[in-house]
């Protein structure tokens, strides 16, 4: 019973928070909003009892990507109310936004998801996960960390040479 | 769970925060004491025996200061920002173990709950310094950020390599309490002195005491992301640098001092939390005493330091633990032989790392005559 209305109270928030990203025209807000949100589906993978997921999470969203969005909302001096109220592209944006959530509800509507009964081993669940990652998904793993790598050098190339005016 | 459940939790929450808090008001005292010896003068002494309760005081007077903001602030955020940098430390407390028994909660993964817990803070920071809308704060903020960020490698190699090498003897490498057991008699400073010296540069520099107090530098940036907070708020800033500097003293004292155990620790349990906390104090006076004689270090030798020394040297470190552990893994080798092999190597990359540190220095010091002798 209190797992539930816990569980309702999280959703809740993660769902609004969420809608606040999108809603408010700060760009700071939004990225508190952002911030509330990925916390909040950290605390979502915590109460299915997924752990090391909730804790990947915090440390990768909640602590990483929204740092790394304040810095860039703070250093390039963003106006703090922009005055966007309408674009053209909004059709075009809301098709893409639905289209898309309703490929992840099919996704995770047809994925046969693995439950786990609580109190069994977690670290059992952790190990496999990690070897996993470190023997069959290795490559795609790393993969995926040499393309932040390019993303990063590539940010650093443009903009030295926009500095020297080249 | 039940409604009794959530009480039992919501009580012993409570008590544990006061606790910190009022632990806070001793270290900060105790701070003010040993920094004043150490200058040959006597510190507060009028409040109190010894001046003991100057900063219960203090806290009192600042509780009761008006609450003054800046017309420009950024209200929302820059109410929201004091709490978004306290909370992250005191949900560290949540898994920290006062001894086998006395700890809220055992995660399996504790140490990976402290690394991704530590990162939250500095969300914090930033949001303070961009809610003030001043530029000494937003300057703080930013070098609190590259700094928070540069240092956290250093620290989180070195935790990891106490969980790299916790695993030969327990199996539970990533719990806290599994850590402590793991350790024995012997604490991993012995075996890991080169981890523990690279955890305390990179506690000092996440805490950012001195030498390390850039974000703060009273005399450059007038004190950073709170130079525009006032009364209680930045008494809560505060508070959170001192509760951070007992956190990693705690975590300190887990990782590499073998926790609760000492002398008849295993017959008197009532023994565990009273060696945890002596061992505590002592990490905490070793940063006082650190931060009596040094100066603050510049911007760019705190960051040629981290990546140039302390980053590449954690890595090392983390790199000999793991050879080790494979090849006892491999050659299954008695527990000993491990630790002395770490140990020796150990101590010979950590002697390494302090002569490249020192040649580079003279390397220095004698470009700079050459320049000014021409």
């Amino acid at each position: 019973m209190i797992e539930t209305a816990i569980l309702g109270a999280i959703g809740i928030i993660t769902v609004a928070a969420a809608v606040g990203v999108v809603a408010t025209r700060s760009v700071v807000y939004a990225a508190v909003f952002l911030l509330i949100s990925l916390v909040g589906v950290a605390a979502l993978f915590l109460m299915m009892l997924a752990e090391f997921i909730a804790l990947a999470q915090v440390l990768i969203y909640g602590g990483a990507i929204t740092i790394v969005l304040l810095f860039a909302i703070m250093l390039t001096r963003a106006p703090e109310q922009t005055n966007v109220k309408d674009n053209a592209q909004r059709p075009l944006a809301a098709m893409a936004c639905v289209g898309l959530f309703a490929l992840l509800v099919a996704a995770a509507l047809a994925t046969p998801w693995r439950t786990r009964e609580p109190g069994t081993d977690p670290m059992a669940e952790f190990t496999a996960l990690s070897e996993l990652l470190f023997s069959d998904f290795l490559i795609p793993f790393e993969i995926a960390s040499l393309v932040l790598l390019v993303a990063l050098v590539g940010a650093v190339v443009l903009t030295r040479s926009g500095r020297e005016g080249a | 769970m039940s409604l009794l459940d959530l009480i039992t939790i919501a009580i012993v929450v409570f008590v544990l925060f006061n606790g910190i808090l009022t632990a806070v008001l001793g270290v900060i005292w105790a701070e003010r004491k040993t920094l004043a010896r150490l200058q040959q003068r006597v510190g507060p002494s009028r409040t109190g025996p010894s001046g003991i309760l100057q900063t219960a005081a203090d806290a009192i007077k600042l509780m009761l200061k008006e609450d003054v903001r800046p017309g420009s602030v950024n209200i929302v955020i820059f109410y929201l920002a004091p709490l978004l940098i306290f909370t992250p430390i005191f949900m560290l407390w949540m898994v920290l173990p006062f001894g086998p028994d006395w700890v809220l909660s055992d995660l399996d993964i504790g140490l990976f709950y402290i690394i991704a817990i530590l990162g939250l803070s500095v969300v914090g920071h930033v949001l303070a310094g961009w809610a003030s809308n001043n530029k000494y704060a937003l300057l703080g903020s930013a070098r609190n950020a590259a700094q928070l960020i540069s240092y956290e490698l250093p620290l989180v190699f070195a935790v990891l390599a106490v969980g790299l090498l916790a695993q030969t003897a327990t199996d539970r490498p990533f719990s806290l309490a599994g850590i402590v057991e793991a350790q024995g008699s012997v604490p991993y400073l012995i075996i890991m002195p080169l981890g523990f010296i690279l955890f305390l540069v990179g506690a000092l520099a996440e805490t950012a005491r001195i030498p390390f107090d850039i974000p703060h530098a009273e005399e450059e940036i007038v004190g950073g992301a709170f130079v525009e907070y006032s009364g209680i708020r930045w008494g809560v800033f505060f508070l959170t640098e001192y509760a951070g500097l007992a956190t990693m003293a705690f975590l300190a004292t887990i990782l590499f001092l073998g926790g609760w155990t000492g002398p008849f620790s295993e017959q008197v349990p009532i023994l565990q939390p009273f060696y945890l906390l002596v061992k505590m104090a002592g990490i905490i006076l070793v940063v006082f005493w650190i931060r009596a004689p040094l100066p603050r270090l510049r911007i760019d030798q705190l960051m040629a330091f981290a990546w140039k020394i302390a980053i590449p040297a954690s890595l090392l470190n983390l790199l000999v633990v793991a050879t080790v552990v494979w090849v006892q893994h491999q050659n299954g080798w008695e527990l000993w032989v491990t630790s002395v092999t770490i140990s020796v190597v150990s101590i010979v990359l950590a002697a390494a790392t302090g002569i490249f540190i020192q040649r580079r220095r003279e390397q220095r010091l004698r470009q700079y005559r050459q320049r000014w002798a021409q």
